[in-house]
């Protein structure tokens, strides 16, 4: 019957081939206000699951912070919006429009979402301002590759950035030479560089200084507006100094959702996650 | 920040001045000189300085996909055999009746294995242009159609060098069969002219040889002008980062499959152009052994410098020349030792020892 059922759906006149059908518009639409939205997803591995029907929307232009207890699914979410893992069941769209489940690697990066890894990958035998060239937002295929020259514009575009992160005297500087804080600016400059409408923070401050803290949670909220920041942290004062709306993952799905407040007092978050109620 | 191909590239300079001055010296003090004068190079040297020559343009091509792409070939020596059977089949067909049985269709060795007519793949190689174009085209293909499967599955590292190594050992195994038309053990030899010129003449050696240094030369700015491009960044960053780069938005495996492609194309010319010069190819150029020694070379010289490239293929095949004239034997351990030496103390090899002096001095 499978055989005759599947001859049905080839031979059915209400709609064309799936093949056919044009890959939906990659034109980010956010006329609702939000920018992705992630559905009903699960994803299994060797039978462990680590995420169970999450359902998360984010709204275009927040700061939003995740957090959650180891395993509780939060880089595998990230994984699963940039690609590198496919759910096992449900929907993951951006704006209105773009269907993420169905875009490679490359295409997700090109549409507009761009990620910051945990442990910062620069380019490390690369200078700054090649770091930032490299991930310009442009045609990056193989023959325009080899023939690009930078144009003024872009040389503009990079001093803005290199300015937005505060790495304008280290521009000539050998990206492997830079101290960590330096490195994860570096990377969210590069991410900046390729204008993305969702930025996918992981972890920017594990292993920061204090100062180098309060400076990166300024670049945070200047970015925010702009474009949209999901942030993923541990650091419990690092999020209650950017935050406005914070979601607790617990073992694959939303627990919690509201301001730093609401959160920290919900009983559930407390018990799971919190322990002592007061933050620490 | 657009640079030009040689500007900051001191040992490029350098490099590319010395094979200009050799270019233009050598041909006059053998063909000008007498014999007898103690400044005469003889016709012997001049091969020998221009199958060196085509070792540097291998090594360029190799160093271009492991120095700067990251891609540990162990298999480039196929590339190089491959062009090489490109030209030794157009030297073959030039031979036509002055061969042992003078058959003037068919080489000695089908005329010997009772062929009556020539196999379809030799068809064309009557014609040098045919020739010139398979000397690049059939490397080009096969890197194409192997660096497509692989690079697409995403094999790196130890796995795809494993994978070059057993693509030039079967390689090696199907060119020593008679029936696949190449001539088998004994390969293609006896070669008498190329285009009308006489192989065994001083001036079609010096002719090779000035052909030899041209190619390296245009080789060389080639694979500098690729480096030095924007081109040249991505492959470095696919080198260090290659999953970082993917999320970049680049197609890393095109990348990868363009550059050792080019690559391969680089060592088929340079294998086309060592063939006339030793008069010989035979499916020992295959063997595995000659595409680890490519990368010792490269290792020795320098990685991702270019010309450290050159200078560890000079280097080495000097000392394997000499070696192998004094102490046959010594010659293995000679090569790995200093390979380990090279390993242990000096990790950016001989080019690397010369950038130091220059930036302490």
């Amino acid at each position: 019957m499978k055989t005759l059922d599947n001859l049905r759906t080839t031979m059915r006149r209400d709609q064309v081939w799936e093949f056919m059908v044009p890959k939906t518009g990659l034109e980010l639409d956010i006329s609702h206000g939000t920018i992705l939205y992630l559905e009903d997803i699960s994803v299994t591995f060797d039978g462990f699951r680590a995420i169970d029907h999450l359902n998360l929307y984010i709204d275009a232009g927040e700061l939003r912070c995740i957090i959650g207890p180891n395993g509780a699914g939060k880089t595998t979410m990230m994984d699963i919006i940039t690609g590198k893992t496919r759910p096992d069941t449900g929907t993951a769209w951006f704006g209105q429009t773009i269907d993420l489940l169905r875009l490679s690697e490359p295409e997700i990066a090109s549409v507009g979402i761009g990620r910051k890894f945990q442990k910062p990958t620069v380019f490390e035998h690369q200078t700054v301002m090649e770091n930032l060239e490299l991930a310009m937002a442009a045609d990056k295929r193989v023959w325009p590759t080899l023939v690009a020259r930078l144009t003024p514009e872009q040389h503009a575009r990079i001093d803005a950035v290199l300015e937005t992160i505060g790495l304008q005297e280290h521009r000539a500087r050998r990206a492997g030479a830079l101290s960590h804080g330096q490195k994860q600016w570096l990377e969210i400059g590069m991410l900046l560089m390729q204008d993305p409408h969702l930025l996918l923070v992981d972890e920017p401050v594990a292993g920061m200084t204090h100062q180098e803290m309060d400076r990166t949670a300024e670049l945070l909220k200047s970015l925010a507006g702009r474009h949209t920041v999901v942030v993923v942290e541990h650091d419990m004062d690092f999020v209650r100094s950017i935050a406005n709306k914070v979601t607790v993952l617990h073992q694959g799905s939303v627990l919690a959702e509201g301001s730093m407040d609401e959160v920290q007092n919900d009983p559930r978050v407390i018990e799971v996650y919190l322990g002592g109620g007061d933050g620490h | 920040m657009r640079l030009g191909t040689l500007h900051l590239d001191r040992g490029g300079q350098i490099f590319l001045a010395l094979l200009t001055l050799t270019t233009i010296l050598v041909p006059i003090l053998n063909l000008a000189v007498p014999a007898d004068s103690p400044m005469h190079v003889s016709t012997f040297t001049v091969t020998l300085l221009g199958k060196y020559l085509t070792y540097a343009l291998l090594a360029i091509a190799v160093d271009l996909v492991w120095g700067y792409l990251g891609i540990l070939s162990l298999g480039h020596g196929a590339f190089f055999a491959l062009g090489g059977y490109a030209m030794g089949m157009y030297l073959m067909r030039q031979i036509g009746d002055r061969g042992v049985y003078g058959n003037p269709e068919l080489p000695d060795f089908m005329v010997f294995l009772n062929w009556q007519e020539l196999p379809w793949f030799w068809h064309g190689f009557d014609m040098f242009w045919f020739a010139a174009l398979m000397v690049m085209l059939v490397p080009g293909v096969l890197a194409f159609v192997f660096g497509w499967l692989t690079f697409r599955s995403r094999v790196t590292g130890v796995y795809l060098s494993i994978i070059t190594q057993a693509l030039t050992y079967a390689l090696m195994l199907a060119f020593f069969r008679n029936e696949m038309g190449f001539g088998g053990n004994n390969g293609l030899t006896d070669f008498k002219d190329l285009l009308g010129f006489d192989l065994q003449s001083d001036v079609t050696r010096i002719g090779l040889f000035i052909a030899s240094a041209l190619a390296v030369a245009g080789g060389y700015l080639a694979c500098r002008t690729i480096v030095t491009s924007k081109l040249g960044r991505v492959t470095v960053a696919i080198r260090d980062a290659e999953s970082r780069t993917r999320f970049i938005g680049y197609r890393v495996e095109r990348f990868k499959l363009w550059v050792f492609t080019f690559s391969a194309v680089l060592a088929g010319i340079a294998g086309a152009l060592y063939v006339p010069q030793v008069g010989i190819i035979n499916p020992g150029e295959f063997s595995p052994i000659n595409s680890i020694e490519i990368v010792v070379w490269v290792a020795i010289g320098g990685r991702a410098t270019l010309y450290g490239a050159v200078l560890g293929a000079l280097l080495v095949n000097y000392g394997k020349t000499y070696l192998t004239g004094v102490m046959p034997d010594a010659w293995l351990f000679a090569l790995g030792g200093l390979f380990v030496l090279v390993t242990l103390f000096l990790p950016y090899g001989i080019a690397g020892l010369l950038r130091r002096k220059e930036t302490t001095a």
